[in-house]
């Protein structure tokens, strides 16, 4: 490795030093305040080190990793969620019996895993990526001990990511015994330039389980089923995470995995991952609208969403990938939000997930309830929200590829969708009569740090949902 | 820029008002009030100009070109033609009617009322003058969640239920119009290799047969929920009753009209060939609705799902007119929209006002109500007769010239239409005979009219009045807008090429001098 190779993987480097910076801390001195300010200023000098690797991108670091712009764009991505996590969890964790520096510590693991999936190159560090996420989210799911359900929680989700690992190993294992490589980018070429390639039983099957573990991941429709618990279960902060970094850091190698391949000229591949698209946005929508719970709720909507992402993927063309991108940040800032009012109102004993919890919060918490709805708008795709720019470009790739089927269903099932946004919506405004009361008290002091963040959060979703040319400008900079 | 100012007064003054009304109780409503008669001031000061300004090209005069999202060929595009003013004039003039039936009717959470209220109006002034499909879209779905919340938090009894009914019904149908825009844009760029949406560019898109019906479906989805044509109207009941007075108002008056006023600009400029094929299907359900209204509004009890249904009759007289296309149907569509926003406007206004007093809004609990309240009667009496189209009141002026152009398409249609107008006769008298006439049922006495009041709806009589009997400044300022828009496309004929005459006496005359004042003058 020579020296700019260092300076490439600065972002990943940092974040590793002030990994063990922490533990060391967290030994020497157990402080909430302290840890916490340690984990976030650790995540923002990793943010602030992208620029500097970019000036040496692209660089294959080594035969696992490349970092390119595509990969710094969504390292940038999950630093940012990871940071509003690691400061929303604050408040949080505060009214929590466990002791709470190991989240910290946790959560940067997490982050360093989820970083490494989106500049893996080959199988290994995949691999790797994918585990040191996995690990660290097994343990934040089942955070809070005291409640069954996050246990719960934390074993479902162990269970599963064994098997969308194993799968993941397999498949590799059959496309290295037919191929003889593990590199990603000519695996990829071996199937765009070698249509013969395509008759082989051994690569299909690899390839097919290779889908299924990152359809496991990203939860669309059939592996879906894990969400909704993992979701209700795990504390929110943690929910916030899987929702955004964890699956952001799937569909980022989804689509470097496919980048090579011309999916409309394949169109068997295409009809596999437009039945998961279709499959996802009907299924996640509809089931949806049953919910009493939000979380549970937020969890089918996410399952539509990734079916709205796939249906980006799909489009093809130069700028799929950069719809993809738009959209992640998009839907990233917006569950964000969601899941950080949700943090502010939640007890030591439960999370504020009932939709009876926000019932009159208009009333109460003008500004929280104001921010809800935004997000929550967002993620319907209403104007002047990030989610509409999103939900429209994605829209507008697939009319300009005349896929009317994917369309079709996008547009009606996010018109059911809608319907269970305004639940909540609806009952955020609606008034309580008398003698009526909420499960949870709606008066919590709002840490200075949740108070921050929901802001700049806030803020990031007007402006992209009013001036988006900056950001698709940035993203197409960068991607490119 | 005196247009961006239109939208962003609104805009701005709804923030304004919701965080000075948190310090300061009461003063949203005076923000409101300031905010629009500026707005008002801007759009007179604007009606003075067009005539001089309407430049030998095409009938706008005013226009803004800002690249928004350049990469995807967007752009924060307005103008204004005749036709735009009318409708911005309207837009303001309505507002500060609501503004003044709200103001003591909403005490509670005043300041997002008005916030919500602004904005609503900024959507639909934006809806007005968007030149940009992409830029049209995003007001159009900007206007729904502020009305969306008036309707939700400040309504009646049920109004969850009608308010998320708006919701889905407005929602998804704009899905369509979003496809079917989009559509147009992909075929528009593929063809010409400019990406764009811009309308004046995409108008005149050729396109295959199957692809202009369904494009041109997906607009007039969205255009006939909103206006609202049978059978998509059963939101608009729902929402009407629930809605709090001011809600009703700008639903009726405002909200409707964008419909229609999505018909004139879009579907049929558009779509020519598409809207030709689909011309006698639409003229034959807006007769439908036009009947079944005024049907259904006999059969009601409720005085505002009363007035709701007579919309559904009334705006089928527009949607009518509007797929005659000729200048003189068009001109009386344009006609009937202002003089239906203001009557259907007072209508509600009043239902409001008797549901303040009585609380009900049950036409049989009140009756024998002249006698305590003779000015509220008398103004109900007025704005009834005006809805029946009594010669002499502004809506008699604007059926009565669809009709005429309706005539010269199909007279069957035409025919068959102008019974609405008994329908309408019945229906009026009906609720004046109901709530005013008759035994006294209600025993409390309860103020009449005060003077805030009285002054609104004076405003809107003085209206009416003038259009009954001077509609010229109206046809005038819609003319060319409506002459270039015939003179352009025409559906009547789609057979010729940019046919000038379809009939013999009103349309689009390519020399002026040979009828300097076209449809106006020989209306007057």
């Amino acid at each position: 490795m020579q020296y700019v190779d260092f300076i490439a993987i600065g972002p990943l480097l940092i974040l590793a030093v002030f990994i063990v910076a922490v533990m060391l801390l967290i030994a020497l001195r157990r402080n909430h305040k302290t840890t916490m300010a340690l984990s976030l200023f650790g995540l923002l000098a990793s943010f602030g080190n992208i620029p500097f690797a970019a000036r040496f991108a692209p660089r294959a670091v080594t035969p696992l990793l490349i970092i390119d712009g595509y990969a710094l764009f969504y390292m940038g991505l999950i630093l940012v969620a990871a940071a509003a996590t690691v400061a929303m969890a604050y408040g949080y964790l505060d009214k929590q019996d466990e002791a709470p520096e190991e989240f910290y510590l946790l959560m940067l693991i997490a982050t360093l895993g989820s970083m490494v999936m989106v500049a893996c190159n080959h199988v290994g560090s995949f691999f790797l990526g994918l585990e040191i996420l996995s690990v660290s989210l097994y343990a934040l799911s089942a955070y809070t001990r005291a409640r069954t359900e996050s246990l719960e929680a934390g074993l479902k989700y162990l269970v599963l990511a064994g098997v969308s690992a194993s799968f993941l190993l397999f498949g590799a294992a059959l496309i290295y015994a037919e191929t003889g490589t593990m590199d990603f980018a000519t695996i990829g070429a071996i199937f765009e330039k070698a249509p013969e390639a395509r008759h082989s039983l051994t690569l299909m099957v690899g390839l097919g389980f290779l889908i299924v573990s990152v359809g496991f991941k990203l939860a669309v429709t059939p592996f879906h089923m894990w969400t909704p618990d993992i979701y209700q279960g795990a504390p929110a902060p943690v929910t916030a995470f899987v929702a955004t970094a964890s699956k952001g850091a799937v569909a980022a190698f989804l689509v470097r995995l496919f980048a090579p391949i011309d999916l409309n000229a394949w169109p068997s591949l295409y009809a596999i991952f437009a039945c998961m698209a279709v499959g996802s946005m009907v299924a996640g929508n509809l089931l949806a609208l049953m919910q009493t719970n939000v979380k549970r709720l937020l969890a089918y909507s996410s399952i539509a969403h990734m079916g709205y992402l796939l249906t980006a993927f799909l489009a093809g063309g130069k700028n799929s990938a950069v719809f993809v991108a738009f959209y992640l940040a998009a839907y990233s800032v917006s569950i964000m939000g969601c899941f950080g009012v949700m943090t502010l109102f939640s007890e030591k004993d439960r999370d504020a997930d009932s939709i009876n919890d926000y019932r009159s919060l208009f009333y109460s918490r003008p500004w929280l309830a104001g921010v809800f709805t935004a997000m929550l708008l967002s993620l319907a795709g209403i104007p002047l929200t990030a989610g509409f720019i999103g939900k429209f470009f994605v829209v507008s790739a697939n009319v300009g590829s005349s896929h009317w089927g994917l369309v079709t269903t996008l547009a009606l099932t996010s018109g059911a969708g809608l319907f269970y946004y305004l639940r909540i919506i609806v009952a955020m405004f609606t008034p309580l009569t008398d003698g009526e009361s909420v499960p949870v008290s709606q008066k919590p002091s709002v840490p200075v740090l949740s108070a921050m963040t929901l802001t700049a959060l806030s803020t990031l979703l007007v402006w992209l949902g009013v001036t988006p040319s900056w950001f698709m400008e940035l993203i197409g900079r960068m991607i490119r | 820029m005196i247009m961006a100012w239109l939208i962003l007064i609104p805009v701005l003054s709804g923030i304004f008002a919701w965080s000075l009304e948190l310090r300061f109780r009461g003063s949203a409503r005076w923000t409101a009030l300031v905010a629009l008669a500026v707005g008002l001031g801007f759009t007179c000061y604007l009606a003075h100009q067009p005539f001089e300004l309407v430049p030998s090209g095409g009938p706008y005069f005013m226009n803004l070109d800002i690249p928004w999202i350049a990469s995807a060929g967007i752009h924060f595009h307005l103008a204004m033609d005749g036709l735009s003013l009318v409708l911005v004039l309207l837009t303001h003039f309505l507002g500060i009617v609501a503004v003044l039936s709200s103001w003591t009717e909403i005490s509670e959470k005043a300041g997002f009322f008005y916030f919500n209220l602004l904005w609503v109006l900024a959507g639909i002034i934006g809806v007005f003058l968007s030149m940009d499909l992409f830029l049209f879209y995003f007001f159009w779905e900007m206007m729904l969640i502020p009305m969306f919340f008036l309707i939700s938090v400040y309504g009646h009894e049920n109004r969850i239920y009608a308010s998320v009914k708006f919701f889905l019904f407005t929602q998804i149908s704009g899905l369509f119009m979003l496809l079917a825009i989009l559509g147009l844009y992909f075929v528009h760029g593929k063809q010409t290799g400019q990406y764009t949406f811009n309308y004046f560019d995409l108008m005149g898109t050729p396109m295959t047969g199957t692809m202009g019906i369904l494009f041109m479906l997906g607009f007039l989805t969205a255009f006939a929920v909103k206006l609202p044509a049978v059978p998509f109207h059963t939101w608009l009941p729902d929402a009407h009753t629930e809605a709090p007075t001011a809600g009703s108002i700008i639903l009726a008056g405002l909200l409707l009209k964008t419909g229609a006023y999505g018909m004139i600009r879009f579907v049929i400029p558009l779509f020519p060939e598409a809207s030709a094929a689909a011309a006698p299907a639409v003229m034959a359900l807006s007769v439908v609705g036009i009947i079944y209204g005024a049907l259904l509004a006999l059969s009601q009890t409720d005085f505002k799902r009363l007035v709701a249904y007579t919309s559904v009759s009334h705006m089928g007289f527009v949607m009518l007119g509007i797929f005659a296309w000729n200048t003189l149907a068009l001109q009386g569509a344009v006609v009937q929209m202002i003089c239906h926003g203001l009557s259907t406007g007072a209508l509600f206004f009043l239902a409001g006002i008797l549901k303040d007093r009585l609380h009900t809004r049950d036409l049989g609990q009140m009756g024998g109500l002249w006698a305590t309240a003779p000015r509220l009667a008398g103004m109900t009496l007025f704005f009834a007769l005006a809805s029946l189209g009594l010669p002499g009141l502004g809506n008699f002026i604007a059926e009565f010239t669809i009709l005429m152009g309706v005539f010269q398409v199909n007279k069957i249609i035409a025919a068959t239409a102008s019974l609405g107008l008994v329908g309408a006769a019945v229906y009026s008298l009906w609720i004046i005979q109901a709530a005013f006439h008759g035994p006294l049922k209600v025993k409390k006495t309860f103020a009449d009219l005060s003077f805030r009041e009285t002054a609104a709806l004076t405003l809107m009589l003085v209206g009416l009045v003038y259009l009954g009997l001077n509609p010229g400044p109206v046809f005038r300022m819609a003319q060319p807008s409506l002459d270039h828009l015939t003179r352009i496309v025409s559906i009547t004929n789609p057979g010729l090429p940019n046919p000038a005459k379809p009939f013999s006496f009103n349309t689009s005359t390519p020399h002026p001098s040979e009828n300097p004042g076209g449809t106006g003058h020989a209306i007057r």
